[in-house]
């Protein structure tokens, strides 16, 4: 047996590799029983021996198949890529017994061992997550506060506003022109007023209700949507006004930008809502969320700005003669050739922008205002359900998982759809 | 020589302490041709975008067409509308195709109607043989292609000058010829013109003047036959025995 192994001839790499796959296929069997099915194969065996020999053998069994190239297509892949040297094969094995180990553990805290039935924390029984809890909590987790009857005005108001930002697609060509005007102007105060009139409610025989009860995710993607619409714009001026031949607007800018990006945003939302209305004349009323809004407005602008300078600064400087050349003014160079090309470019550091925004949503919880993390941390607190954080913000962070992947494959979508050649 | 339509007098630049441009005085008349040449960093190309402002000179004046060049912008803008320039790098806009490139400017500066302007480019760019092109887009195209259409988009604006800055220093080889042919049809058809290039063939066949930079300064100027024939300054003669 050890003259064929170490006979290198070309009739034996088969031989190699058979024994390779074998050893290899055992270590990780003897990985998958042990933490599956609690069956310990090298029972037998002292302790230290039996927990690092799935290692050796794999280890072993990486090595033989690494030894020659063998013709077959998915196992020179595997050698090419997760097995080019000892090292690697080590560090692979160790990563596949990580993730076989830590595998039915969690599988069962979240669905075999887990909970969902029933209505109050007796229901959970077993060992592993309690959901129902999630489920008991779920309408307070969406809609925060807000009175369960009138949950349809939330729903209405987002089914409105969505559409209305789809209609912006199907617009007519002649009136395609108007596209930014309707996307940076008329959308944003429609959604307000939709918003404003449903949510809010106070008119049109719909009961006020004020916003210290809103909550939830829904409150999450007001703050998120308003904060979006409008720190795109006030970026894109804030980085041309950096980009001035104008001294005064260069310095205001550049004022500006560093001193949002010097301030923490939890700072900014104190401020807002306990210096702010010092400023403001006694008899006038600017509601928190609304000054939450402005607050994260501002601070993300200065973000904004940053990325869309970058992509001002990629563009050669032969654009802007060539613009300038064919009499093109300031604002028609930038509209028509700078900022068209300039935004396509910064549209992932855009995207990394607004996914950090949508991020910090939560902070609003300083000022008083409960989005979904927020109204997480109101549940956790609440003496009949203490003990199941964890539930909680692992609901959350699927959530906002989900809203942040679908927000980054979009911009993916969009570098795509708008790529040009150089 | 009728009224000049480019004046030039005493114009001096400097780039810090470094002075590109020194004491420059030229007369351009209208349909004149005229080719620039000179060692790089001679201030030829820095010359040529004063005439449109692309650089600011910081002394003398620069008359173009009856408009003197100064902070006004307005003044700016109108100059640029009537001077066309092509660049040695094309600088065609990629995320516009051919056709959008040479009817963007037409529209919106000289707020002409889209059809109209469209028919305009897809003349200009007959002219330049290149209309099949015309809905592909910048990044599609040979370089001698781009070229072209630069300066069929320049065309597309009606100038009275057309400025070149080397054309054809970034081309390859057999890319020259067809855009040095679409120059010389333009030169044909009486545009004024003026052309900063290394190319002493489409000097000889088109040029009324050629002039000879170096340093900052016009060294010499002398209608083309008398240029090549009988260069004056000691240092002209040396470039165009190490360019011919």
């Amino acid at each position: 047996m050890i003259n064929t192994l170490t006979d290198k001839k070309t009739s034996n790499y088969y031989y190699y590799l058979l024994a390779g796959l074998f050893l290899f296929s055992i270590s990780i069997l003897d990985v998958v029983l042990y933490s599956f099915f609690k069956i310990n194969l090298t029972n037998f065996l002292p302790d230290i021996l039996s927990l690092f020999l799935p290692l050796i053998i794999g280890f072993v069994g990486l090595h033989l198949i690494r030894i020659e190239y063998s013709g077959i297509k998915s196992i020179d892949l595997i050698n090419k890529n997760i097995n080019t040297n000892n090292f690697n094969a080590f560090l692979t094995l160790l990563i596949i017994f990580a993730i076989v180990k830590a595998t039915p553990p969690s599988l069962s805290w979240m669905i075999f061992d887990a909970n969902i039935s029933g209505d109050s924390k007796e229901a959970c029984t077993g060992t592993g997550a309690c959901w129902t809890y999630v489920k008991v909590w779920f309408r307070r987790f969406m809609y925060g506060m807000y009175p369960n009857d009138l949950h349809w005005r939330i729903n209405t108001a987002f089914i409105l506003v969505i559409g209305l930002g789809f209609f912006g697609f199907f617009l007519k060509d002649n009136l395609k022109k108007y596209l930014a005007l309707y996307y940076v102007i008329i959308y944003p105060i429609i959604a307000f007023l939709v918003i404003y009139y449903l949510i809010s409610g106070g008119s049109f025989g719909l009961v006020w209700v004020e916003t210290g009860a809103w909550g939830g995710l829904s409150l999450t993607f007001i703050v998120s949507f308003f904060c979006l619409i409008f720190c795109f714009p006030l970026g894109m001026i804030l980085a041309l006004g950096r980009r001035s031949n104008l001294p005064m607007i260069r310095y205001i800018s550049v004022g500006y930008i560093e001193f949002w990006r010097g301030v923490p945003l939890i700072t900014v939302l104190f401020m807002s809502s306990v210096m702010f209305p010092m400023f403001l004349p006694e008899d006038f009323f600017m509601d928190k969320l609304v000054r939450v809004i402005i607050a994260i407005t501002l601070f993300e602008g200065a973000y904004c700005a940053e990325a869309i300078r970058g992509g001002l600064q990629s563009l050669p400087r032969g654009q802007y003669d060539a613009a300038k050349s064919l009499g093109m003014g300031y604002w028609k160079m930038h509209i028509f050739v700078i900022l068209p090309q300039a935004l396509k470019l910064v549209i992932p550091g855009i995207c990394n922008t607004f996914l950090a925004l949508v991020k910090d949503t939560p902070l609003i919880f300083v000022v008083g205002l409960a989005e979904i993390a927020g109204m997480l941390a109101l549940a956790k607190t609440n003496p009949k359900w203490l003990g199941f954080a964890m539930e909680g913000y692992i609901f959350a962070a699927i959530i906002f998982w989900i809203i942040c992947y679908a927000m980054s494959k979009y911009s993916y979508n969009l570098e795509n759809k708008y790529k040009t050649e150089r | 020589m009728s009224e000049p339509i480019i004046k030039i007098e005493n114009v001096n630049k400097w780039f810090g302490d470094f002075q590109v441009l020194k004491d420059i005085n030229l007369d351009v008349g209208a349909k004149q041709k005229i080719v620039v040449c000179g060692p790089s960093g001679s201030g030829k190309s820095t010359l040529i975008r004063c005439i449109n402002r692309l650089e600011e000179h910081q002394k003398g004046t620069i008359i173009v067409d009856g408009t003197e060049l100064s902070e006004n912008t307005k003044n700016i803008e109108q100059v640029r509308a009537e001077v066309g320039m092509v660049f040695q790098q094309f600088n065609l806009f990629p995320h516009l195709s051919i056709l959008d490139n040479c009817t963007l400017a037409p529209i919106w500066v000289k707020k002409m109607p889209k059809k109209e302007a469209e028919e305009l480019a897809m003349k200009q760019l007959t002219q330049v043989q290149i209309s099949d092109q015309a809905n592909k887009f910048p990044g599609q195209l040979s370089g001698g292609q781009q070229q072209r259409c630069a300066i069929a988009r320049a065309l597309c604006m009606q100038p009275k000058i057309m400025l070149f800055d080397e054309p054809t220093s970034a081309l390859d080889p057999e890319m020259i010829k067809e855009v040095l042919d679409a120059m010389v049809n333009l030169a044909k058809g009486g545009m004024t013109m003026i052309v900063v290039t290394h190319e002493m063939g489409f000097a000889k066949e088109v040029a009324d003047e050629v002039i000879f930079m170096d340093e900052g300064m016009i060294i010499e100027k002398a209608e083309t036959k008398e240029f090549f024939a009988n260069p004056k300054s000691d240092r002209t003669k040396l470039f165009l025995s190490q360019i011919l």
